[in-house]
């Protein structure tokens, strides 16, 4: 029989067994739990918290380990299981100044109220494979400072300039409006802030750091500056209806990056500092600095700047930005396309037949 | 190999029926029914993120589970053939999480989700085709701004589109789209009738079938009602023709199918069969008269 390229059912259930079996290795070792994925290797679980659009780190543990450890199969993964999840309603929105801090760093003022954290980073780490990881060594606790009295009230550095007028400000709009939900309605153009951040946030990692790089390279003038960078847990609180007022239900690990561009003016704005904003789940610093200079470029139609760059082109950044969308139609490829091809054979054979270009009619 | 002869799927009582919440299908359903009442309008859903990857058929995959009810028998096509690895992975699907009576028979079926083929034998009254659709602007290569095309359909601007056209004509002599043949649907909108080759085209024209178009990626439903108007976009003095073989299907002897071609060694020798597996198994069995049941034009 000719089928060799068409498949059934049983090689669908073979081929999940062999993944299966490749997915856990040598049976001799010791398997990986989700507990020790989490511990261990909390930035990737972090990574697919944060673009999986679901904060359960238990979850994505379990995702990683099924992914075999690849993190865009992980979101996927979560994503799916995300989406027939009900929706209760919203929390009160977070406030980071009441942060638990693991790290706060600014790159405008030498010092600040609140100081300077430099906490757990690989920034200064001058990268140097550590063998000894290899034998596996126990590793001495850290020392740590006291925390400060105030420890869980330290403002953004932006609120020192917004006094002066420096730095534009962020009122809530007038009427609070419920914000979209990029998984419950579609994506249209022009898209308000709150969708863009809210997409950004899914957005791929590496996608928005090449086009933040972009920027930072003349594809769109920016002249950013890191006002804060922070990272630590916050308190999530809701309202029950029931109640009537805010229930805390738990803390959430966030990195949040609050980016100012100079702004020369405009016909109605003063020259200011604006801002771009950047916020990830987890500790994921990269994503929420790059984040924070694609929002800013994207602002361009609304503080009246020149739309020179793809960085600054609404639809180009928001509807390519997924990477399950990404990943899912460059691999839909793989699929059959026998009818598609065979049309485009006959289509090329025909043109060749006919010789010159304007030899034949069809 | 047909579905029918391999071990039942178990439904899964894990799951909803057909996978999806009752509100996320009744949100598919209302954006259904306005689809059908402006045929070949593209209306934008909140689609979902399913459980198969974005480019493989969740958009088709969310219509099916929105109109399929228990008694619905499936029959679930890729490239034409129901044997091909995604059609029997989505049919799988659907008998796990709905528990649905699924035949790989055109004619026996209530709902046919397809990629990439209308099935040759004519559809009837009361049957429905799901296409699942990657690109449902058809000017998006020409203009991938949608907030542009938008307009561009609101105000039936054509243009862009048989410029195209014309330039292929300029350039080739005729006009070189071979699958995702623009099609004018009611005499209002341009639609792209989904990666089908344009071979099929015809079949979608006043067809007594109801044929729905999801985008899952795109986030975007559109539909033709039964016996609607659907021209192939063409010109007066180059009138829309589509594919023909100069070879009868090697298995079946069909002169009216649309034919893959298959490679069968390594000398480059070839074979032409029917895409229509069900079609093709068929008149094999000798159950179809030879008579061509709608001819290319």
């Amino acid at each position: 029989m000719y089928v060799a390229v068409k498949g059934g059912e049983v090689a669908i259930q073979n081929s999940q067994a062999l993944l299966a079996e490749m997915r856990r290795g040598d049976p001799a070792l010791a398997e990986l739990s989700g507990t020790q994925l989490h511990a261990q290797l909390r930035l990737a679980v972090d990574r697919v918290m944060t673009e999986g659009s679901l904060y359960d780190p238990q979850l994505a543990a379990l995702a990683l380990k099924q992914a075999a450890g690849d993190a865009v199969e992980a979101i996927f993964l979560l994503r799916a299981y995300r989406t027939t999840l009900p929706r209760f309603g919203y929390s009160v929105p977070l406030d980071t100044a009441h942060m638990r801090l693991w790290r706060r760093i600014s790159a405008t003022f030498k010092d600040l109220p609140g100081g300077q954290i430099l906490g757990p980073t690989y920034d200064y780490t001058q990268r140097l494979l550590d063998f000894a990881l290899l034998a596996g060594t126990p590793v001495p606790p850290a020392p740590r400072a006291p925390a400060p009295a105030d420890a869980l009230n330290t403002p953004g550095v932006l609120e020192l300039l917004e006094r002066e007028g420096l730095v534009e400000t962020q009122p809530v709009p007038a009427d609070d409006p419920e914000p979209i939900d990029l998984t419950r309605e579609p994506l249209r153009f022009p898209a308000p802030r709150a969708a863009r951040l809210q997409n950004l946030a899914r957005a791929d990692e590496g996608f928005l750091l090449a086009l933040a790089y972009s920027s930072q390279r003349g594809y769109a003038h920016t002249h950013p500056f890191a006002a804060e960078v922070r990272f630590g847990s916050v308190e999530l609180e809701v309202i029950p209806e029931e109640l009537g007022f805010p229930v805390s239900i738990g803390d959430v690990e966030l990195t949040e990056c609050q980016m100012i561009n100079q702004f020369s003016g405009s016909a109605d704005q003063p020259p200011q500092f604006t801002r771009g904003y950047g916020l990830s789940f987890g500790h994921s610093e990269r994503k929420a600095m790059a984040m924070s200079l694609v929002d800013r470029a994207l602002r361009a139609p609304e503080l009246g700047e020149a739309i020179e760059a793809p960085v600054q082109m609404e639809e180009f950044v928001l509807s390519h930005s997924d990477n399950l969308e990404a990943s899912g139609f460059v691999q839909h490829l793989k699929l059959p396309h026998y009818v598609d091809f065979q049309s485009e054979l006959e289509l090329v054979r025909r043109m060749r037949a006919a010789g010159a270009p304007e030899a034949q009619q069809p | 190999m047909t579905a029918a002869q391999q071990a039942p799927v178990v439904r899964d009582p894990h799951v909803n029926f057909a996978y999806l919440d009752e509100r996320t299908k009744r949100m598919i359903r209302r954006a259904l029914l306005k689809a059908v009442c402006i045929p070949g309008h593209q209306v934008p859903f909140g689609s979902r993120e399913m459980p198969l990857p974005y480019g493989w058929g969740t958009g088709g995959i969310q219509v099916t589970a929105a109109i399929l009810g228990p008694a619905d028998t499936l029959k679930v096509i890729d490239q034409g053939a129901d044997d091909t690895v995604n059609a029997v992975n989505i049919r799988r699907f659907f008998q796990r999480t709905a528990g649905i009576a699924v035949t790989t028979d055109t004619t026996r079926a209530d709902i046919i989700q397809t990629r990439h083929r209308i099935p040759e034998t004519p559809l009837r009254e009361g049957q429905i085709l799901v296409y699942q659709v990657p690109a449902p602007e058809p000017m998006q290569r020409l203009e991938p701004r949608r907030s542009e095309t938008r307009k561009l359909h609101g105000l039936a601007e054509y243009g862009l589109m048989h410029v195209k056209l014309y330039e292929d004509i300029a350039r080739y002599g005729h006009i070189a789209t071979t699958y995702d043949y623009p099609v004018l649907v009611n005499g209002r909108y341009v639609m792209s009738p989904s990666p089908i080759p344009k071979f099929d085209n015809p079949k979608m024209h006043r067809s007594p079938a109801l044929q729905l178009f999801g985008a899952g990626r795109e986030k975007r439903i559109y539909a033709v009602p039964p016996y609607t108007s659907v021209a192939s976009l063409a010109f007066d003095d180059h009138p829309f023709s589509v594919q023909r073989w100069e070879s009868a299907c090697a298995l079946c002897g069909a002169t009216d199918s649309f034919l893959d071609e298959w490679i069968t060694d390594d000398q480059g020798a070839r074979m032409f069969v029917c895409s229509d597996s069900h079609y093709c198994a068929t008149r094999q069995a000798g159950a179809v008269s030879t008579e061509p049941s709608h001819g290319p034009e």
